[in-house]
């Protein structure tokens, strides 16, 4: 398959870039990984008549701590996070998220930025991203601006994200020290998108939690957070009550669609387990 | 820099600069085998899944169906066809392949290989399990895989104890 015709840009700064993009208008794409664009275009499901390829900007990479922040630049790829001792070390549920994106090949291109920017709700940072209440950096011709995570996705393949503005950085509070996590997929097979999957961090002190948040990936048009089942955790001891009632609320504000992974019953039916599981493993992690 | 009409690209493929005038919507995968003759890497499913078209880009893994070659201006490439030594003889994955059977027809050979080659990089000593999750991205239809990870054990096996020149890096 062979995609469209189209101009190609190679810009060398994110100003030049979103000058690009912004003088092009919709009939321009940014190019990042390229593993959701480039097979659009083949099925011709994408015909964009410019594309600005992001690959040589340099500054758009890395991942760092700034205070008590962690900082991933959008063009850090699935591999790169994988590789990094940060986030092994402060945040190791990106690592265990991006282990389950697709497979070695795409996640060495594959990019953060491109995965939240695109509003697809099979991707699986998007909800991870709100689970950690993160920030996007979003940059335009006129400067930068942040939006949260938790506000970006507005439908599938909607976001915030204006005509001439990319996601430039991530940004998110290093979860406390000590914190249970875990991100709990389930996929047909390598490289499939979740039937449903579930992030969850939590603290515990004292025995009881103290703090968590739940976030929930393609069961719904957008990300979801669940923030009902994250208050059904906080002030118990995370017993088989307290993970039934989270799992049940998390289960109650989803809505999936029945397609290939299944009738909407059976999605709705695994999230509940995604739940539980991912819970239970973030409760045995928790120090 | 920006450009619709044909555009000359030069990548290194497998230790030498080669340059051909593509389109910008040419992928990495067309201009390797129609611009450079290079017919190892193999069009599979052409949708990302399975992993025929895999060469090592910049000491990545990349299924090259997915690449535009604009992108891969300057860059490194090795294909299957960069594996033997000058003097011909195989690459030590190339010679496992062989000695274990790692192969039936043959289609996914050249993209499990050069993948093969850019896990034992990264992980010379891999379990089963890494090498399973190593090549989760190279399907085989023939569903030959007990042989390839085999192969893939006893050639890094054989990587360890004869230190060797690699071919194309």
């Amino acid at each position: 398959m062979i995609p469209g015709r189209f101009t190609y840009h190679r810009p060398s700064s994110v100003g030049e870039a979103v000058k690009l993009l912004a003088s092009l208008g919709e009939d321009a794409r940014p190019l990042a990984g390229g593993h959701s664009l480039i097979p659009m275009m083949k099925l011709r499901l994408a015909q964009p008549e410019h594309l600005v390829d992001l690959g040589k900007i340099g500054g758009l990479k890395g991942i760092r701590q700034d205070g008590t922040e962690i900082v991933i630049g959008a063009m850090t790829t699935q591999a790169e996070i994988l590789g990094s001792v940060l986030l092994r070390e402060k945040a190791p549920i990106l690592g265990e998220a991006a282990q389950v994106i697709a497979d070695p090949q795409v996640r060495y291109l594959g990019t953060i930025g491109g995965n939240v920017a695109n509003g697809d709700p099979g991707n699986d940072m998007p909800g991870l991203m709100q689970c950690l209440d993160a920030r996007y950096v979003l940059t335009g011709p006129g400067g930068s601006r942040q939006v949260a995570a938790r506000d970006f996705y507005e439908a599938a393949f909607f976001t915030k994200l204006q005509p001439g503005e990319i996601v430039t950085e991530i940004r998110f509070a290093a979860p406390a020290a000590g914190h249970g996590w875990a991100y709990e997929k389930l996929k047909r097979k390598v490289g499939d998108y979740a039937v449903a999957a579930a992030a969850v961090t939590l603290t515990v002190s004292g025995g009881k939690c103290a703090n968590a948040s739940i976030a929930l990936t393609n069961v719904a048009q957008t990300p979801l957070l669940a923030a009902d089942a994250a208050k059904a955790l906080v002030g118990t001891s995370l017993d088989q009550a307290a993970i039934d009632a989270a799992a049940k609320a998390a289960m109650a504000i989803s809505n999936p669609t029945t397609d290939t992974r299944g009738p909407v019953e059976y999605r709705r039916s695994v999230l509940g387990v995604m739940v539980r599981r991912a819970i239970a493993r973030a409760k045995s992690r928790a120090r | 820099m920006s450009t619709q009409a044909k555009t000359r690209v030069t990548v290194n493929v497998n230790g030498r600069d080669m340059s051909a005038e593509v389109e910008p919507r040419t992928l990495l995968i067309h201009f390797l085998r129609e611009n450079l003759n290079l017919t190892g890497p193999h069009i599979g499913c052409d949708t990302s899944h399975c992993g025929a078209c895999t060469v090592d880009l910049d000491g990545k893994s990349v299924k090259s169906c997915t690449v535009f070659a604009v992108q891969a201006e300057g860059s490194k490439v090795l294909t299957i066809e960069g594996m033997a030594a000058a003097d011909g003889s195989l690459h030590p994955l190339q010679a496992a392949f062989h000695e274990h059977h790692g192969l039936q027809c043959g289609f996914c050979t050249p993209g499990m290989i050069t993948r093969a080659y850019r896990l034992l990089q990264e992980n010379p000593k891999p379990s089963d399990a890494e090498i399973r999750m190593g090549i989760s991205g190279n399907l085989c239809r023939c569903t030959g895989y007990q042989n390839i990870v085999k192969a893939i054990s006893a050639a890094a096996d054989v990587m360890a104890s004869q230190p060797r020149k690699e071919a194309a890096e």
